[in-house]
């Protein structure tokens, strides 16, 4: 459309070097057809680059002519005549130029024409910045991406190759490393559960064990017995023998009280007669005495009570027994484990 | 003038953001920038030849650009993608080298 600007005029001007009347020879009808027919032809060329300089040199000298013809009022009075829609955009004075001579004419017209080519310009040469625009950000972005994987596109087939085996080696041996570990993870999980096991066991047999020997301080279903001293002392004698009583109950542990402190009863108590008391151990106790011992109630409280045991001899001692049945008994006396010097586990 | 700074507007904003080319395109981006190169080096000898049209050169830009993704994407189809690639590509070259030619016969009479 606007093709038909007189940008064409100028054309011939800018090539100074072409015979100017060359074009004349052609018939003037056909000339206004070939101006419908122009952007056809454009694009034809365009699209086969530009087959032949020549044609293009046609073109322009065509154009040229044309101008002309408008210029000097020739044989057909199309120019002039009711501007077709792509003259509109043109000046109004421009045909007021044509009775003029031919060269005023078309200085006017490359005048309006320059105007008309920046009106031009803003539009579609933002189209053209954008497209270039948008062709230098590709040509950068594609540049790039094709540098980063040089490594690989650029690499012959055998080195793919190469690389590819070598790369599955070395997944096989990750994959036997990663199996391994993982066995090796399994069994020290299993060894951690089987230790934790073994200590809890082992635990377990601590406190058992030093519940026995007395170390640990002990709760649990058992008796208290007192003996109380009425008209004479108690002898160690007698409380050996109700201790033994309880112990052959099945007593597990026992504690005895005393006004002077409690001894944890162990295997290697003593019972030695003092002076107006007892010296159990270390400790001097006198009366009265609390015997506390953890095993079954029923059976511990018929040990100290059956005929010719513990309270006939606390009687002739001059005492009394007291026995009572207990839910729970707490027995917080310990005695400190013992260094064992000499002796040895024999396993 | 315009088109120049633009050219050298995008180069510069391709080194500055530096993106990833999406993988759906990977295959058509280079076809497509060649064929752009094609489109450019007419327009520079449409220019040079006094016959340059802004109508024409953006759709022959953008034509050429469809029509080059639109041959890769066929051949991919087609499982000739890579020889077809390398055709438009002998085919653009063939063309901007003529392209180029009647530019340098233009600016140095040679």
């Amino acid at each position: 459309m606007t093709y038909f600007d007189p940008a064409q005029p100028d054309q011939p001007t800018s090539r100074p070097d072409r015979p100017a009347g060359s074009g004349w020879n052609d018939q003037p009808t056909k000339e206004w057809n070939w101006r419908d027919d122009d952007d056809d032809d454009r694009d034809e060329q365009y699209s086969s680059q530009y087959a032949s300089q020549e044609d293009a040199y046609a073109d322009a000298e065509e154009t040229a002519e044309e101008a002309r013809e408008g210029a000097s009022g020739s044989e057909d009075g199309h120019y002039a005549a009711p501007p077709s829609p792509e003259l509109s955009d043109e000046p109004s004075d421009e045909p007021s130029d044509e009775p003029s001579a031919a060269a005023p004419a078309r200085s006017a017209g490359a005048q309006s024409d320059a105007a008309a080519r920046k009106k031009r310009l803003s539009g579609a040469g933002l189209g053209i910045g954008i497209l270039l625009a948008l062709l230098g950000f590709t040509l950068v972005v594609q540049v790039k991406s094709n540098n980063t994987d040089a490594i690989y596109a650029s690499a012959r087939e055998g080195d793919l190759l190469q690389i590819m085996s070598d790369l599955d080696a070395s997944e096989k041996r990750l994959q036997q490393e990663i199996a391994s570990l993982q066995q090796t993870q399994r069994e020290l999980q299993s060894g951690a559960a089987g230790q934790q096991a073994a200590l809890n066991e082992a635990k377990q047999r601590a406190d058992d064990l030093g519940i026995l020997a007395g170390t640990l301080p002990a709760r649990g279903p058992g008796v208290q017995v007192r003996i109380e001293e009425i008209s004479g002392t108690i002898k160690a004698a007698s409380l050996l023998n109700a201790v033994q009583e309880l112990r052959g109950g099945g007593a597990e542990a026992i504690e005895i009280d005393g006004s002077g402190g409690a001894v944890r009863v162990i295997a290697s108590t003593s019972f030695v007669d003092a002076d107006g008391g007892i010296r159990i151990d270390d400790k001097r106790l006198t009366g009265p005495y609390t015997i506390l011992a953890i095993g079954d109630p029923e059976t511990l409280s018929k040990a100290v009570q059956f005929a010719g045991g513990v309270v006939p001899r606390v009687k002739s001692d001059g005492g009394n027994v007291i026995v009572n049945n207990r839910d729970v008994v707490e027995i917080k006396e310990v005695v400190p484990a013992p260094d064992l010097q000499y002796a040895r586990p024999a396993s | 003038m315009i088109a120049v700074l633009a050219l050298i507007g995008g180069i510069v904003a391709g080194v500055i953001l530096e993106p990833t080319v999406p993988l759906a395109l990977q295959p058509y981006l280079p076809i497509a920038v060649v064929a752009a190169l094609d489109a450019v080096f007419g327009g520079v000898r449409a220019k040079l030849d006094g016959i340059f049209d802004d109508k024409q050169f953006v759709i022959s830009f953008i034509s050429n650009v469809l029509v080059a993704g639109v041959i890769v994407y066929l051949g991919d189809q087609l499982g000739v993608g890579t020889q077809l690639s390398t055709g438009v590509v002998v085919v653009l070259g063939v063309r901007i080298f003529g392209n180029v030619a009647a530019i340098r016969r233009h600016l140095f009479r040679a």
